[in-house]
């Protein structure tokens, strides 16, 4: 889990003059399963297909294994890759769709060893039965499977996963999800996943690295990225969180709303101003005359599992989850324990997100979302 | 997701079957016409006298034409072959073009269809003929005079030529062929070239494949029904062609279009056996395509006849 095994130097893609990917940086062990996390165009596709060889970094070096590999093509790669849309061949049938890579090897494999390579590789992905088949006569799913046995029945030491989960359907996703996670265990070799679904980074990787806008933003694991986002991007990108203003008085100790609040952060300059992250989970609504500060609430939605409030503070709407009920209008007080605040240093997107005015327009954004990711940078 | 398959299907829902099938109706009418009556026709006319009595004679008779049948089937399968060298590396090139170029490039593939048929063929005989442009050319530039000379210098009784022979051959015909259905092998390649999923392509070189095997393991495979439909769209029209042979080789080169040809406007007039040949050629064509579609098994049958 500790040997470096991919290394991306100041790799920078410019397509038609417009920048891409700018100067990543990005070190990736062997044997993790790294996911490259973020909003559509933001070049996690394009960083994908630079370590797949399908793409030349305009500048910057790709490292394999200590050896630079800018300039070798993707059939030299000990690299396979499962497709978004899945590619499989349809003039061949599943048995030959997983043999592909292996009769075309050098020197040849007898006919003995591939056959049982593809019966292991069937067997891993739960299809044993299904290798007379037609592809086209496979559902979304069990295509998947095949793409995925395609790839890693060649043995690679790194399988690249573009978003390989987006056309399947909510349940088949989550069931995938912790399968994919099961077989990078089971055959033990690196996975870097791409995909803009927050929810599936956090359940499988290791290693999430947050992108947008042609740059990483946080390379973390799941649980830092979560608990200790580096910007409001990060914030707002992973899971929800209302980005109030506020002003770093001393140590362990917040200003906003004029008021000041214990929090467990240290380490900045006396009165610096910073965006306070509160997760909308960490917040306990109490009667008025108990909450650090009041607000009025503007919207309720039912969620199934909780509510979703919506309260104004003073002109900033946040974004509340709670298991009880407040009626629209009501006053609410809250109550927010030290380590609900997270802290973060002021940057590019500072006042950007965290203010839940136009709630119902970010949630729209949210079910939205890029179900066509993968087609960014083409 | 699936919203718009099921709208289409509502918005048919409004018509009733009956309703939808009369759609269908103008065309069934005109190939009921033009196409299915005709072709009645002539099984009758085959199978019947002059005096409109029943027989075989026209089929017996037509062992006289065997060598008729082998020069057409032969020049035909010639051409497509041709066609075909030609054509599939013109359609590989122009799919891996832009689309804005590819556009370009068809249109020019298709030049030449926009002008006449009969018009195109002409300008062939003059340049092939025996004062046609080539020989002038080859004339000009010592050619014909080398030739003349090497074969002097070979054998004592060498007679000079004044001229290569050009027209009225084989080759001739071969070439008119392969000019004017060209087009027809090169477009369907292309368009299904061209369709193949970039994403594909990559997948086989993600595999281990290099530039040669993903053509010969995807690529070729994957354009097979567009190469099946491009035999089909020129062996057919090659094989029953007239006018070709008719410019080209001044009757010299007989083939099956000229023979039924004759027995309905020339000399020879006996439509009977006209129909009769016609009936055999078509049965020959159905053959030759079914043959072709099991090799495109599998894949969308490109051209069923």
């Amino acid at each position: 889990m500790s040997k470096q095994l991919i290394r991306l130097v100041d790799c920078r893609k410019e397509f038609d003059g417009e920048v891409v990917l700018d100067s990543i940086n990005l070190d990736i062990k062997d044997k993790e399963f790294l996911t490259l996390l973020g909003p559509s165009g933001c070049g996690k596709t394009t960083t994908l297909r630079i370590i797949g060889g399908f793409l030349r970094p305009d500048s910057g070096q790709v490292v394999f294994d200590g050896r630079v590999i800018n300039d070798v093509p993707p059939h030299k790669r000990k690299i396979n890759t499962v497709f978004q849309k899945y590619a499989l061949f349809t003039h061949l049938n599943v048995y030959e769709n997983i043999a592909f890579g292996l009769r075309i090897q050098k020197p040849k494999l007898s006919e003995k060893e591939i056959s049982q390579r593809v019966y292991d590789a069937l067997e891993l992905v739960a299809l044993k039965g299904f290798e007379k088949r037609a592809v086209s006569q496979l559902s979304g799913g069990q295509q998947q499977r095949i793409a995925i046995a395609r790839a890693i029945v060649n043995r690679p030491q790194v399988l690249l996963l573009d978003e390989p989960l987006g056309a399947l359907d909510l349940k088949l996703r989550k069931d995938m999800q912790r399968e994919l996670k099961q077989i990078q265990q089971q055959v033990g070799i690196t996975f870097i996943y791409v995909t803009h679904d927050q929810e599936e980074a956090l359940t499988m990787s290791d290693t999430v690295v947050v992108m947008n806008k042609g740059e990483i933003q946080q390379i973390g694991t799941p649980v830092d990225i979560y608990n200790e986002p580096k910007n409001a991007f990060v914030a707002d990108f992973i899971g929800e969180s209302n980005i109030i203003d506020g002003v770093m008085v001393e140590d362990d100790v917040v200003k906003m709303y004029g008021r000041r609040f214990a929090c467990v952060d240290k380490g900045f300059a006396p009165n610096e101003p910073v965006d306070v992250v509160i997760r909308p989970e960490d917040i306990d609504i109490v009667p008025v005359e108990q909450g650090q500060i009041t607000g009025t609430v503007t919207d309720v939605t039912f969620k199934g599992m909780q509510y979703d409030i919506i309260v104004d503070f003073q002109g900033f709407k946040w974004l509340i989850q709670t298991t009880d009920h407040s009626p629209v209008g009501a006053k609410i007080g809250v109550k927010i324990d030290p380590d609900g605040f997270h802290i973060m240093k002021k940057s590019e997107y500072s006042g950007l997100y965290g203010d839940y005015s136009s709630y119902s327009e970010e949630y729209d954004e949210l079910s939205e979302m890029d179900p066509e990711g993968g087609a960014e940078n083409e | 997701m699936n919203e718009a398959p099921t709208l289409a299907r509502d918005r048919g829902g409004v018509l009733s079957r009956w309703q939808r099938q009369a759609f269908a109706w103008p065309y069934v009418l005109w190939m009921a016409i033009f196409v299915v009556v005709p072709i009645a026709l002539i099984a009758v006319y085959a199978f019947t006298n002059a005096q409109h009595q029943f027989t075989i004679d026209n089929f017996a008779g037509m062992t006289d034409y065997a060598g008729v049948f082998g020069r057409s089937l032969w020049l035909a399968f010639v051409a497509t072959v041709v066609c075909l060298l030609l054509g599939y590396p013109v359609a590989l090139a122009i799919s891996r073009t832009d689309p804005k170029t590819q556009r370009i490039l068809l249109m020019l593939i298709m030049l030449p269809m926009w002008i006449n048929f009969l018009l195109r063929t002409y300008a062939w005989m003059s340049i092939l003929e025996n004062t046609g442009l080539l020989n002038r050319l080859f004339n000009a530039i010592g050619l014909i005079s080398l030739v003349n000379r090497v074969g002097a210098h070979v054998s004592a009784g060498y007679t000079p030529i004044d001229h290569f022979q050009l027209i009225n051959t084989g080759g001739a015909v071969v070439l008119g062929m392969v000019y004017n259905y060209l087009p027809f092998m090169i477009l369907p390649i292309e368009s299904v070239i061209v369709k193949i999923d970039p994403f594909v392509i990559e997948a086989a070189q993600d595999l281990g494949a290099d530039g040669h095997t993903v053509f010969r393991k995807v690529i070729l495979p994957l354009s097979l029904s567009g190469v099946i439909s491009g035999i089909t769209m020129v062996f057919v029209p090659a094989v029953s062609t007239f006018v070709i042979s008719k410019l080209l080789s001044s009757g010299t080169v007989m083939l099956l279009g000229d023979l039924i040809e004759m027995q309905f406007t020339g000399a020879a007039y006996n439509p009977h056996l006209g129909a009769a040949i016609s009936l055999i050629m078509m049965f020959i064509v159905v053959l030759c395509m079914s043959i072709m579609n099991k090799f495109g098994e599998g894949e969308e049958q490109a051209v069923v006849m």
